[in-house]
């Protein structure tokens, strides 16, 4: 289990990482998307992967999952989501109003006019 | 001091929600309320800072969980002093914006109230993950401000600035995730007791989670390699924006200075100043492009965007010699390059709405509406960022260079902080001699159409400039208070017996 976690958390980080550096919007959206999960579920397995364990300490109870990173892992997803859902509302105003989607304001092949303003 | 360490982070939440929800649609009362808490935010502060000035650091447990298992603040001198600089930075800022900027898009002084919470609330907890929480509540609001009365040029630097927020929230998870995996702790005075009794097996994944981590706290402060992102959002943000942003960096320098003197520093073992080597270097190279990127500016915005990750440089070159002396220095310096960037920002958006037309470009243009008075004020602030005599910026560094002496890197650190602040006079007297001497020989006046030149954004420019005044004129008492700041921070059997209790010596490390 260990590895099929593992190499999930992976595969998600390379794909987020590769939709993020892409140059329009949607593809950043989903790759900040991607990189969320990938940290969710890495943050989750912080707390040592066990099975069927109560994640509280009782009596008579000895072996129990760590319940620290499922709070924390709660957090994140609930700052994730909205942050998601925010960036998912500025990409399309920012293409309603420069008029392209791409994350620097221009088109492809077309020079940046960043570098005559700054 | 009891419940009024919460203060400064309740009283701004209660005020936004209470902007949101009863006075929205009126804009004087939120002015009223917005100043009236900042103005109330900014008297805890002082409190508090008599407070910790007098005591030990002191410790409140939110909900009343012991520590660890619960989340602390911790009031120590190094907070008390952010908290005050944070409110009379806020004060400046939310005045200069209540003459007209607030009223260019919707909720600007709840936002302003949330962000104040979040900076606030990041200078007090005492627990890495709770800092996590409080950096993305004043991201959320700082996305907000950003935006504030968009338009194209500033949404495209917003998104840009959001995104790469996002990636470090991330980063920052995986840092924090890595840490309590090998630690078992996430509160920052337990974490100094557990990092040095890590397995040597587990050593590496917390030098890994901890390095990813100050990675984080980087692109907050805008150091070289990930400055990128501070340029365009600091030059197209809103001017009060910007000028509250000078806070938002301290934040990335205040979370290294706590976390990496604290859990890695000098009892941490192995991992004993672990940040220092990366740091260091990086700075040096920060304050090089950074005045660099004065030299080369074409609009007066990202000329002081560049003067801002510049002396961001400067402030962490003293954070990364980790000595009693240089950290003493580096928060003198810290107080005033923040004055200081706000002072500047605030100005050259005076400058910028009464040249019209012209904006913030650096180029030739007729004589504007008070243009004598706004020489004199961005002269004044120029000498303060560039670190001339006789102001504060002078003292800071002297201070720091005085302190970086004993250093191996001295030469380093000597030649390329006076060779910069020479080119930053010389970018800042290019810009000042354009915008204010040549432009006085050129034919006209330029008349803005509609404009009325209220008095309260010149008042809260002056107020910052009142700042770096005082910071030069009480320069003795405040080194001194930065002194027991420097000593408390190296010395942290204090900080960790104020909050786990009375721990023998034994578990201290020392």
């Amino acid at each position: 289990m260990e590895f099929l976690v593992a190499s999930s958390i992976g595969l998600l980080t390379m794909c987020g990482t590769y939709m993020l550096l892409r140059g329009r919007t949607f593809p950043v959206v989903i790759g900040l998307a991607l990189l969320s999960y990938a940290v969710n579920v890495f943050l989750f397995a912080m707390g040592r992967l066990t099975i069927d364990m109560p994640p509280i300490l009782r009596d008579g109870v000895t072996e129990y999952t760590d319940p620290l990173p499922q709070a924390l892992v709660l957090t994140a997803i609930v700052i994730s989501f909205g942050m998601t859902a925010l960036i998912v509302v500025l990409s399309i105003r920012a293409y309603l109003e420069i008029g392209n989607d791409h994350v620097d304001g221009c088109p492809v092949g077309e020079p940046s006019e960043a570098g005559d303003k700054n | 001091m009891g419940n009024w360490i919460v203060v400064p982070i309740v009283l701004p939440a209660v005020m936004a929600a209470l902007i949101v929800l009863a006075v929205r649609h009126d804009i004087v009362l939120q002015r009223i309320f917005s100043i009236t808490a900042t103005v109330a935010l900014g008297a805890v502060a002082v409190a508090l800072v008599i407070f910790a000035d007098g005591n030990g650091p002191e410790m409140y447990a939110l909900s009343d969980w012991p520590a660890p298992f619960g989340i602390v603040l911790v009031l120590d001198r190094l907070s008390a002093m952010m908290v005050l600089l944070t409110a009379v930075l806020g004060l400046g800022v939310v005045l200069f914006a209540s003459s007209e900027w607030d009223k260019r898009g919707q909720h600007f002084h709840a936002l302003f109230q949330f962000q104040l919470m979040g900076v606030n609330g990041a200078f007090l907890t005492g627990d890495v993950f709770n800092l996590f929480v409080f950096f993305e509540v004043l991201l959320i609001a700082s996305y907000g401000l950003m935006l504030h009365g968009a338009g194209a040029e500033r949404l495209k630097a917003g998104m840009q600035y959001v995104v790469i927020n996002l990636t470090g929230s991330s980063l920052f998870l995986v840092g924090v995730g890595m840490m309590y995996a090998v630690t078992g702790t996430l509160n920052m005075a337990d974490l100094a007791i557990q990092v040095p009794l890590v397995a040597e097996g587990d050593a590496a994944l917390l030098r890994a989670g901890a390095l990813i981590l100050l990675l984080v706290f980087c692109v907050k402060a805008a150091l070289v390699p990930v400055h990128f992102w501070l340029p365009g959002t600091y030059a197209n943000a809103p001017a009060p924006v910007a000028a509250l942003f000078a806070i938002m960096t301290k934040v990335g320098a205040y979370s290294i200075l706590r976390v990496y003197s604290l859990g890695f520093g000098e009892n941490a073992g192995d991992m004993a100043w672990l940040a220092q080597p990366y740091i260091l270097p990086a700075a040096i190279v920060t304050l090089a492009v950074g005045m660099i990127g004065v030299l080369a500016a074409k609009r007066l915005n990202s000329l002081i965007a560049f003067s801002v990750i510049g002396s961001m440089g400067t402030l962490l070159i003293s954070i990364a010699l980790f000595t009693p002396e240089s950290i003493s220095a580096g928060l003198y310096y810290l107080l005033h390059s923040t004055f200081a960037g706000a002072a500047l920002f605030l100005i050259g958006d005076l400058v910028a709405s009464r040249r019209g037309q012209y904006g913030d470009r650096l180029n030739t243009a007729p004589v504007f509406h008070q243009s004598g008075l706004m020489a004199v004020l961005f002269f004044i602030a120029a000498i303060g960022m560039a670190g001339m005599p006789p102001l504060s910026g002078f003292i800071g560094k002297l201070l720091i260079l005085d302190a970086a002496r004993e250093s191996d890197a001295a030469i380093w650190i000597w030649s390329v902080i006076l060779v910069t602040s020479l080119m930053g006079i010389v970018g800042f007297g290019r810009a000042g001699s354009v915008l204010f001497w040549k432009s006085a020989s050129a034919e006209g006046v330029i008349e803005v159409e509609g404009a009325q030149w209220p008095v309260l954004p010149i008042i809260a420019a002056c107020g910052m400039l009142a700042a770096l005044v005082a910071l030069t004129v009480f320069a003795a008492p405040i080194t001194d208070y930065m002194q027991g700041t420097a000593a408390q921070l190296f010395d942290t059997t204090d900080y960790i017996r104020a909050v786990l209790g009375d721990i023998p010596a034994a578990q201290l490390g020392q």
